[in-house]
């Protein structure tokens, strides 16, 4: 099956757009993938090993969040896996606890 | 550098002014090349934030996957998103910083005061990941018949 690198992810895949891997389901997909470039991990996964809570993955379609099986869905090879981290923000935060927020001007 | 076209330039801006009081979004299609994040097309979006879509947006994942596709179809590359501050300031926001993941992307964000765009500011998320990241002020490029530069 081919998996969809976006583009700000490409910086640990060679530049690579799109990866082929041989895989069962969609977590041995993301496995293999990180597997064959293993600074990806980092930005999929959390410490606790789940994929970061940005980081929305499709299967053809579908939002494995929302499959049955999610990330055990069975996957044969002519699927594609795409990965998308999350397009939000706006003005006027409510809260700004993080440290790496420190610096936002107030508006 | 975000290098962008005129008509471009003010179709994002025109969308700030039709959602207004809401924010707008959308996303920005082109090259980023030694440094340079070059818009060919944009694409703009619906907010799914309607619970509070005057000082917050959401692009929904089906649609960008919709929109990446698009990219790919055209030898294109997501270079960056654009969205509109509604009378506040064009500064990014600690939800903003927050919600930034695209490393290399530049963020866009027009301030409309009172239903017109004001001033658009364009800022260049760095880093390698969530721990690290940032934003910087980052010129921006309006080309017209000829090349100017026009910066914030």
């Amino acid at each position: 099956m081919t998996i969809h690198i976006p583009t700000p992810l490409r910086a640990y895949t060679s530049g690579k757009e799109s990866v082929p891997v041989s895989a069962d389901t969609v977590a041995a997909s993301l496995e293999a993938l990180v597997t064959e470039y293993p600074a990806l991990r980092g930005n999929l996964f959390a410490a606790d090993g789940k994929l970061r809570s940005f980081v929305n993955v499709y299967l053809n379609e579908d939002d494995i969040r929302y499959l049955p099986a999610k990330e055990a869905s069975p996957v044969t090879a002519s699927d594609e896996l795409t990965i998308i981290p999350s397009i939000a923000g706006g003005c006027c935060a409510a809260t700004a606890s993080r440290a790496l927020v420190r610096t936002a001007p107030a508006c | 550098m975000l290098r962008i076209q005129f008509s471009d330039y003010e179709t994002l801006r025109a969308h700030g002014e039709q959602t207004y009081p809401h924010e707008c979004c959308g996303v920005l299609l082109g090259r980023s090349i030694d440094g340079v994040n070059e818009v060919l097309e944009i694409v703009p979006a619906g907010n799914t934030r309607t619970d509070s879509a005057h000082n917050r947006y959401n692009i929904a994942p089906v649609e960008l996957i919709r929109i990446q596709r698009q990219a790919r179809a055209r030898s294109l590359d997501i270079v960056g998103f654009y969205h509109s501050h509604p009378d506040h300031p064009a500064q990014w926001s600690s939800t903003d910083i927050a919600e930034a993941h695209w490393i290399a992307c530049s963020y866009v964000i027009t301030s409309v005061a009172h239903g017109r765009a004001d001033v658009t500011n364009s800022f260049l998320l760095s880093g390698t990941g969530e721990e690290d990241k940032s934003f910087s002020d980052e010129p921006i490029e309006i080309l017209v018949s000829e090349p100017v530069s026009a910066t914030r």
